[in-house]
């Protein structure tokens, strides 16, 4: 820092500071002072002047008192014996006539943060709290707070809380609301400010006074506040309508979070309207010329859309991406369109969406390629010619996606197979990434027998397995293979076995080793039963029924509306997760893992879900009461039907033997409440362990009073009984591990296993 | 509530730092900047969280503005008062800029004591604040041979020049008296943000203009303000006036401190502005324009025998004649791959470039008068060109700017200061529309 003289910056200064010929002149002082600043906040220690600060301090010069205060705040916590000079400089300024010093010493007295002041402060702030000037009542008040957070563990004095109750009534709002602000911090472990009716009503006459974020803070208090009456609380309610039309968004959005604390539970329909009316300002935020503003308002716009699906249907356009945006908002607004599609406006929004993917961002491109798929699962007919058309484009990123998307697609429309299979020729030569060639494989091994040219894209892909990198590919690549030559045995079995001949003896990755060598020992068991294991479902109809999802009741996410929560969720809602259960797959799992037995996952996954078997912790046991008359059950019923609740099985015994083992596992999602939480993620593994009939084997202690019904081979019982679950006294055993520990998952998980156990076995019986 | 703010420059350099709570170290500033620089394109920035922390930020004038906070602070909270704390600072040191930032960082941490305590937002206010703040700005005026014009031939201030020069806004409202900085100036701005679609058979798909009067006032004293409207101003859908010319919009609002009761009958708008700028009423015009929009594009693209590929441009300004698009910018998508490009351009002025990383032929004209016409010939050589790589020809982007048109035709009448001021106090009338996104399909 040259400018300083030198090396020694700090040294130059207290030499300049301590020199009584630049005290002596107050610009050439003020001037050393403000270097010193400069110096701190870029970053230099300046530790070392504190006692020339301290006595810079006592000046007439405002602006030079307010950089000394500026030092000695951050300095203060490290010199506290020398900051006690301070304090005599503070009081003695707590007296001048001029209000705004007043204001400027009680704030920076209560700004050092030094617990050994307290005794000297606090009858300043007393004072400050009966001053004249509204100026210096406003730092004197939360200037209770400041000292409340110094000494958390200290008695609250009643006194001080009686006068900031008191002070509520103060006549400028300013002080009114940093009343509410401090009670509320020092009142923290007793649930806040007490808000009764008078104060409510109090607040919410002068609630016109306050400014923007006065209000915003007066409206979140009040979110608190229960009425009593119905009558009271439609007065209320009239009383803040004006407010959700406010073209101040932070108004409108606190507004629109206390009408629905008010009556999400008892009113829906209240609330529902509250929505619908807050659309406009909302709409105006989402065009906003701060990029912030609108991606925050996007966030809530997607918030808004799960109770209100159709709500925005007509103003779609308003959604449609600006070619200079940033990507991230791009993505949320392509997010919203596909939530917005109808029959109206699908043609438009698919010719917009259509211009997106040759954006120059690969991202952007991929994002919208995807919401064209997803669109696709209401109106395939239209999406497909448009991913049709894209791959005409030949670019290897584009083409991967829309494998990508193709694969998705099928596997939740199935009347869409004939066309992808068509469309799928000749594209492997453009695929040049992990992600677009394990597609592609699928593809290839489920729909093999309609695609003609199938066995010799395998046949090339074999011919460079040598070359391929990624484990992944080459265990999807095994799967296809096998699967194909189950087809279409004789132009496959030549690849195939060259295929099986390499990953047995040169392989150097063991899940792709293990996998080639469990099919060889299947195909030596004979055709009958690797197509068993390995011709699995073509799709899944059943999630096409979450696609026109039901509306969600306010009350899911009112609590995380007008928080960080909904703009932290990257990406949430292009998933679709299934609604309704308490947990959600995570969507990008739910691409990998959707069919178990005939693991699409790579071998890599498989490995770790069995090594992390191990510290698995929140170990939880349970006795489900399911019909014991489960184990009888065919594997692929019982599996289709726990899919359908997000359940992935691992492995089955087989029907009637005892005992009755399988394992499950499941990837949740939870909106966890606590702040500081977020989106948990926790995968829940569990067994469901059923050990037969007491008089077949010892009872355990925790099979229940043994129903005492014949089991193991026997008839099935009851098979027309409805309620079979119940009289059953089933002694099916839950053990359910899971990582990371989270209760509520766990009861979740427990509560929708059962349901869809009991469900299955009334239907099965 | 607000735990810290502070402002780092896009190279990380720590410009101002404040903590209001003591919740949290310094430290956390490099977690920011770590975090934010490690985010990959479509990962959204706005909100991180490291540990119990959470950092929300805004970009504006190439500078992070950082807010860290808990976890149920209202976003649009902060990040609206993140952009009220940047037009704050913009009113006070006159312009937003990493160097305006650090030669008025004394200045800045006096505003962020005043309009923050304790992390409670206090006031935002130039009115209040106004009695505060002390310190003075300090501005850098750069050495310009255009401020030259305005003295005379005898260093008298001539007065042939009616319209305030574009940088005359951009200087603190806090400037000692006496110097010429400290004229008593008003400055009203009609500005509008269009986003165009239009589709490839020429057809109008979307039209969206927001618009904004904003008012920037130098003045000391606080004094009532009439701005006249266009009296054939309407609201909404339904309320046709008359005939000839309405200026229709289809959404309005105005700022809490506007009076509207003389709105209804005379479109006046009434207001008392305080110092500073301040965004007096906001409106939203959809799906249709009085006009036709400003920009029409003409473009043929084939392929040549030597497997080039041609793209010819016309575009057409459909302003009216006395008015004039300045800083055109054409963007074209081509093919990836394209490797040079040849052009034929209409004028000297014009440029055109190849960019690969925007895999875009960029189109430059720095002024494009109504009515005129403009074309261009490309050649680009792509290696390997087929049928199908015309179709990544395109969506034409343009972004422009149209000083003194607005496109919703909305004229202010008149501007009246009552009391009249006494000395020289200076009204101005700007009007400006900006290309929001221009998109034109082929």
């Amino acid at each position: 820092m040259p400018y300083f003289g030198g090396e020694e910056p700090v040294k130059e200064l207290r030499r300049a500071l301590a020199n009584p010929n630049v005290q002596g002149d107050h610009l050439r002082y003020r001037n050393t002072v403000l270097k010193v600043i400069r110096v701190m906040s870029q970053g230099v220690d300046v530790a070392g002047l504190f006692s020339e600060m301290v006595k810079a301090c006592a000046t007439v010069d405002v602006v030079q008192k307010k950089l000394v205060y500026v030092f000695l705040c951050s300095y203060a916590s490290l010199n506290p014996e020398l900051s006690l000079l301070v304090i005599n400089t503070l009081r003695k300024d707590c007296q001048d006539p001029n209000p705004m010093v007043r204001s400027l010493a009680l704030r920076n007295m209560t700004n050092l943060r030094l617990p050994s002041l307290t005794e000297y402060v606090e009858q300043p702030l007393m004072a400050g709290l009966r001053d004249r000037a509204a100026c210096v009542r406003r730092v004197a008040v939360l200037g209770w707070a400041k000292l409340h957070s110094l000494q958390p563990h200290a008695d609250t004095d009643a006194v001080v809380v009686n006068e900031l109750y008191g002070m509520l009534r103060d006549s400028d709002p300013v002080v009114m609301v940093n009343c509410l602000r401090a009670l509320e911090e020092i009142l923290k472990e007793e649930g806040g400010v007490a808000v009764n009716r008078a104060i409510a009503h109090h607040l919410l006459n002068r609630l016109k006074e306050c400014d923007v974020w006065g209000q915003c803070e007066v409206l979140r208090v009040l979110q608190r506040y229960r009425p009593q009456t119905e009558d009271e609380l439609f007065d209320i309610l009239s009383l803040l309508d004006p407010s959700l039309l406010s073209p101040n968004v932070p108004v409108m959005a606190a507004t629109l979070s206390l009408f629905l604390s008010l009556c999400c539970l008892a009113m829906p329909a209240v609330s529902l309207a509250a929505l619908e009316r807050a659309q406009g300002p909302l709409l105006a935020a989402c065009g906003s010329a701060s990029q912030e503003m609108k991606f925050t308002a996007l966030c809530h716009v997607q918030l808004l859309l799960r109770s209100l699906p159709g709500l925005m249907g007509e103003h779609y356009k308003r959604f449609f991406c600006g070619y200079a945006e940033p990507a991230y908002i791009k993505q949320r607004k392509m997010q919203v369109l596909v939530e917005l599609v109808n029959d109206d406006n699908v043609g438009f929004v698919l010719d917009e969406l259509k211009g997106y993917c040759t954006d120059v961002s690969a991202d952007t491109a991929q994002a919208a390629i995807s919401a064209i798929g997803r669109i696709g699962r209401s109106y395939s007919d239209r999406c497909l010619e448009i991913l049709t058309g894209l791959l005409g484009l030949k670019q290897e990123h584009i083409t991967s996606v829309v494998v990508q998307t193709m694969r998705d697609l099928v596997w939740v429309c199935p009347q869409c197979s004939d066309s992808v299979c068509e469309a799928l020729e000749g594209c492997e030569d453009m695929l040049l990434d992990c992600q677009g060639r394990q597609a592609l494989l699928w593809l290839l091994g489920v729909h093999g027998d309609r695609i003609s040219g199938a066995p010799y894209v395998l046949e090339a892909f074999v011919e460079q397995v040598r070359s391929e990198m990624a484990a992944a590919v080459k265990t999807e690549l095994l799967t296809a293979a096998t699967r194909v030559f189950l087809c279409r045995p004789a132009e496959t079995q030549d690849t195939l076995g060259r295929l099986l001949h390499y990953c047995i003896e040169e392989e150097m990755d063991m899940c792709v080793r293990d996998q080639a060598l469990l099919y060889y020992r299947l195909l030596h068991c004979g055709i009958e039963e690797t197509r068993w294991v390995l011709q699995g479902r073509r799709s899944d109809p059943s999630l096409g029924v979450l696609i026109g999802r039901p509306a969600e009741p306010v009350s899911q996410w009112a609590r995380s509306f007008n928080t960080l929560e909904p703009l932290r969720q990257w990406g949430a809602g292009s998933g679709s997760p299934p609604q309704g259960a308490p947990y959600h797959l995570d969507p990008k799992p739910s691409v990998d893992l959707r069919d178990p037995l005939n693991p699409r996952q790579d071998g890599e996954e498989t490995l770790t879900g069995e090594v992390e078997l191990e510290p698995l912790h929140g170990g939880h046991k349970e006795r489900l009461q399911v019909s014991s008359a489960l184990h009888r059950s065919s594997p692929p019923q019982l599996q289709a039907a726990l899919q359908l609740a997000n359940i992935q099985t691992m492995a089955f015994t087989p029907p009637h033997t005892l005992p009755w083992r399988v394992y499950l596992y499941t990837h949740t999602r939870w909106e966890s409440p606590s702040p500081a939480g977020g989106d948990t993620h926790t995968l829940v593994l569990g067994e469901l362990l059923y050990t037969g009939a007491p008089e077949d084997k010892e009872p355990r202690e925790d099979r229940p009073r043994g129903g005492g019904e014949p089991r193991g081979g026997g008839e099935p019982r009851g098979g027309g009984e409805p309620r079979g679950g119940e009289s059953e006294e089933g002694g099916v055993k839950v053990t359910v591990k899971q990582q990371p520990r989270d209760d509520e998952a766990v009861k979740g998980f427990l509560l929708v296993l059962s349901d869809a156990l009991h469900t299955f076995s009334s239907e099965s019986c | 509530m607000i735990s810290q703010i502070f402002i780092l420059s896009s190279k990380g350099d720590h410009l101002i730092y404040k903590d209001f709570r003591g919740e949290a170290g310094k430290d956390v500033v490099t977690v920011f900047y770590e975090k934010v620089t490690a985010l990959t394109g479509d990962q959204p920035p706005v909100v991180m969280s490291h540990k119990e922390l959470h950092f929300v930020h805004i970009r504006q004038g190439g500078l992070y503005w950082v807010a860290t906070t808990t976890a149920d602070s209202s976003p649009f909270t902060i990040v609206e008062f993140l952009n009220r704390l940047t037009t704050l600072i913009k009113d006070y040191c006159g312009s937003l800029s990493e160097k305006s930032v650090r030669m008025n960082f004394a200045l800045i941490y006096e505003l962020l004591d005043e309009v923050v305590d304790n992390g409670y937002i206090q006031t935002t206010s130039t009115d209040i604040l106004k009695n505060f703040i002390q310190t003075e700005a300090v501005t850098s005026k750069p050495f310009s041979l255009f401020d030259l014009s305005n003295v005379g031939l005898f260093g008298a201030e001539t007065q042939q020049s009616k319209v305030a020069p574009s940088a005359a806004a951009n200087r603190p409202i806090m400037s000692s008296r006496g110097e010429q900085g400290g004229k008593s100036e008003i400055f009203v701005d009609v500005v509008e943000r269009m986003s165009v679609v239009i589709g490839s058979n020429g057809v109008l798909m979307k039209v969206d203009v927001e618009g904004e009067i904003r008012v920037k006032c130098y003045m000391p004293s606080c004094l009532e303000m009439r701005i006249g409207l266009n009296e054939e101003f309407s609201i909404g859908k339904s309320q046709l006036r008359g005939y000839g010319a309405a200026v229709r919009v289809d959404e309005c609002s105005f700022h809490q401190a506007v009076k509207l009761d003389e709105f209804d009958q005379h479109r006046i708008l009434k207001v008392c502005p305080s110092q500073g700028e301040h965004v007096v009423m906001q409106y939203l015009l959809s799906d249709e324009l009085p006009s036709a929009p400003p920009f029409r594009l003409f473009p043929t693209i084939e392929r040549d025998n030597g497997g080039r590929l041609l793209m010819y441009l016309k575009l057409r300004c459909d302003l009216p004649p006395k008015s004039s698009a300045i800083n055109v910018s054409v963007t074209v998508p081509v093919p990836k791959g394209s490797l040079s490009l040849s052009q034929e351009l209409s004028s000297p002025d014009q440029k055109a470039e190849l960019r690969p990383q925007t895999r875009a032929v960029h189109w430059d004209i720095p002024r494009f008068p109504g009515g005129a016409q403009l074309s261009a010939l490309f050649k680009l050589e792509v290696p390997g060109l087929s049928s199908a790589s015309m179709m990544e020809v395109g969506p034409v982007g343009l972004s422009f700017e149209l000083p003194k048109y607005t496109c919703t035709g909305l004229q202010i009448r008149f501007l009246r200061l009552t009391p009249i001021q006494p000395g020289s106090s200076q009204r101005w009338v700007r009007y400006v529309t900006h290309s929001d996104s221009y998109t034109i399909r082929i």
